[in-house]
């Protein structure tokens, strides 16, 4: 059995014709053939896409229009930059992406300070606090939608407005539209921030907090010289995906107020959207439009990558 | 300074000691070695004096102020880990001003006192480095530094030279020593290591199996074992421990030969009321003087040389080996017979049922 399998093994590698029919692959080719499905679909579905819509963004196109693609140089851009709508669908977008951000590093960071220390229960309640993490965004609108209603939402009355008249109406009213996305969007993800925060938290040596004890540090003084530093390098990863997130926020927002009232809470992804699939379908700006999010979005990560290389490194 | 002293001090992990009761006074200024092997309780035994583990029932009282329930930064007590314990995420000079700012000193002041300490311990080119890319013994100094840096009334150290390579030890050892001499501060240092706490400490505490068997002085712990376990963990090699039979004239040892017996062990023996003479004689190689008159026999097992002097490996008529140091120069055949005898001054009795010492 083995001799048979040695022979085979040698006559493959020089290149005769194996004894049986069956064809012998170097690891080369094994390898190539595993890659090869993954590589032509990156292409498909990715690369062309990327490189054909930067194409498109240089000009006037729009997929129900019949007219080929005409080259318009930088226009569509020139004309975004120089709108002031789409400068304030970037204003609103950078206020929300900082409210929300900070608001649901600042919970889930607490969060996690008071589920680190184990007590019973605790990993029932971590589990549970994850739950919103798990819903779908356009699920969580759906009832958010209910419970911020004015007329038999249980928000107001949770916070004390009984009087319909008088309470708030959250969705409906341009100064606390953003507030109610930026709402849900903390109570959808500061869980994601606690549960990285957790993982950091959870591999802080305990030695440290004796050494940091004999050397007569005050708790806070603790918080502040050992348990943020050493946390600080998840966190950051935190805040950056939350970040990018907070950039892209559509679905919540369509969910929610679908832009509204007026054009309070209409993000870039939003107008993006419309551009795009209503109205005129203007490929070729909404394309140009897509490419300065991604600009955007790519600088503010590497902010946040240098940031976290400065930490790594010291 | 400091005196430290613990009453009755015991540590329970669940139903198991970790500490025995334990009684200990240490005097302000004296460097205290805590030695035994591995998992005799002295980590524990630290750890109680510096407030990180819980005292299960007994009393620790720093110059005469009961702290048995006090947090550790209410101790003025200073602690070098075993694994030293730095702050990762900082500098070297970070790690040893850290307890200066956490004390809230000014700015300058704490300037002045890590580069006092940094220049003590010679690691001021590091100082701007962060521990992970500092050696074993870079580290250890930045975590000496730490401890020094805030005058502590007492040094508790756990092994502080156990992760470092064996030439750097006595390197440290001896820099250690030296800081003690300077600043004669009440230090409690661990070790698993003899040879280490020989060199180093002022008295020796020998644990075993949560429970101390002898304090002394070096001197006293080599010399004069309080028990078995202490006579063979002291010395490389420990002391010779063979069955003997005290009789009229000396003591009988295995396979015949008879060692004489000064007269002031033979009254000792007579008061310990062994039965029938059995006891545990116990003598240092150095108690070994072979020459051509002696009284007792042995064959040349091995030999070792140690520079300046021999190590014999002796086998007794009962195959029993024993250890005797000879000149350096001496020629013993391997598997030749020699005469020795046994330095009457030098021997020691044990009790072979309780395995303590008998006291001359
Ligand atoms: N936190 C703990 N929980 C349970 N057992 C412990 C704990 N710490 C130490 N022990 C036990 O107590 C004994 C003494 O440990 P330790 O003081 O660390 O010994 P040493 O420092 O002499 O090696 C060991 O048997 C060890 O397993
Ligand atoms: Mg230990």
């Amino acid at each position: 059995m083995s001799q048979v399998n040695a022979q085979r093994g040698l006559s493959s590698r020089q290149e005769t014709a194996p004894p049986t029919g069956r064809r012998q692959l170097s690891d080369m080719r094994i390898v190539q053939l595993f890659i090869l499905p993954t590589i032509i679909l990156l292409i498909l579905m990715n690369i062309f896409p990327l490189i054909y819509s930067l194409f498109l963004s240089f000009t006037n196109y729009s997929v129900i229009s019949s007219d080929p693609p005409v080259w318009v140089g930088l226009d569509n851009y020139t004309h975004i930059l120089s709108d002031p709508d789409f400068w304030h669908n970037f204003a609103t977008t950078g206020t929300y992406a900082l409210l929300s951000v900070s608001l649901q590093t600042i919970v889930g960071f607490a969060l996690a300070m008071l589920l680190r220390s184990k007590f019973a229960g605790s990993g029932i309640i971590t589990t549970l606090v994850l739950v919103p993490m798990m819903l779908s965004p356009i699920v969580v609108a759906v009832f958010w939608r209910l419970i911020f209603n004015p007329s038999y939402g249980i928000l107001n009355p949770i916070l004390g407005f009984t009087d319909i008249n008088t309470s708030p109406e959250w969705l409906g009213d341009p100064a606390l539209a953003l507030w109610a996305i930026v709402i849900v969007d903390v109570w959808q993800w500061s869980p994601f921030v606690m549960l990285l925060c957790l993982a950091g938290l959870s591999a802080i040596p305990e030695y440290l907090y004796e050494a940091a004890a004999i050397d007569r540090a005050s708790v806070w003084f603790q918080f502040r010289r050992i348990t943020l530093p050493q946390v600080m390098p998840l966190l950051l990863i935190a805040v950056l995906f939350r970040t990018i997130e907070a950039f892209k926020q559509f679905d919540l927002v369509q969910g929610l107020t679908f832009g509204g009232p007026g054009d309070a809470t209409e993000t870039v992804s939003v107008e993006l959207y419309r551009l795009a699939f209503q109205g005129q379908f203007e490929t070729g700006l909404s394309s140009a439009l897509a490419y300065i999010v991604l600009v955007v979005i790519v600088a503010i990560s590497n902010l946040y990558i240098r940031a976290l290389n400065r930490l790594r490194e010291g | 300074m400091a005196n430290i002293e613990l009453r009755g001090v015991e540590k329970k992990f669940g139903d198991v000691f970790a500490v025995k009761p334990l009684d200990l006074t240490i005097k302000d200024g004296e460097f205290i070695v805590l030695l035994g092997p591995s998992g005799c309780g002295k980590t524990t035994t630290l750890r109680m004096i510096s407030g990180l583990e819980a005292v299960t029932v007994g009393q620790i009282l720093l110059d005469g102020r009961d702290v048995t329930w006090l947090h550790p930064s209410e101790r003025d007590i200073a602690f070098v880990f075993q694994f030293f314990a730095l702050y990762s995420h900082m500098s070297a000079r970070d790690n040893i001003a850290f307890p200066l700012q956490a004390a809230g000193m000014a700015r300058h002041e704490v300037k002045e006192r890590v580069a006092q300490v940094a220049a003590l311990l010679r690691i001021d080119h590091i100082l701007d480095r962060k521990p992970g890319a500092l050696s074993g013994g870079d580290q250890q100094r930045v975590a000496l530094a730490r401890a020094l840096v805030r005058r502590p009334a007492a040094f508790l150290m756990d092994e502080p030279l156990g992760a470092l390579d064996a030439e750097f030890r006595e390197t440290m050892r001896a820099e250690i020593k030296k800081l003690h001499l300077a600043q004669h501060a009440t230090t409690v240092y661990v070790t698993h290591d003899q040879i280490e706490a020989m060199a180093m400490g002022d008295r020796i505490v020998i644990m075993s199996a949560a429970v101390v068997q002898q304090v002394g002085t070096p001197t006293e712990v080599y010399h004069n074992p309080a028990n078995l376990f202490v006579a063979r963990f002291i010395g490389s090699p420990g002391m010779n421990l063979v069955k003997a039979k005290v009789e009229p004239d000396g003591a009988r040892l295995p396979g015949g030969g008879l060692a004489p017996i000064s007269d002031r062990w033979r009254r000792a023996l007579e008061g310990s009321g062994l039965e029938d003479g059995s006891v545990v004689l116990g003598f240092r190689p150095e108690a070994v003087q072979v020459h051509d008159g002696g009284a007792l026999r042995a064959g040349v097992y091995a030999d070792d040389l140690h520079g300046g002097y021999t190590m014999l490996h002796l086998e007794l008529a009962d195959g029993e080996i024993i250890h005797g140091r000879a000149a350096r120069d001496a020629m013993n055949a391997l598997g030749s017979a020699v005469r020795f005898d046994l330095d009457p001054d030098m021997m020691r009795f044990f009790n072979p049922e309780t395995e303590m010492a008998i006291l001359s």
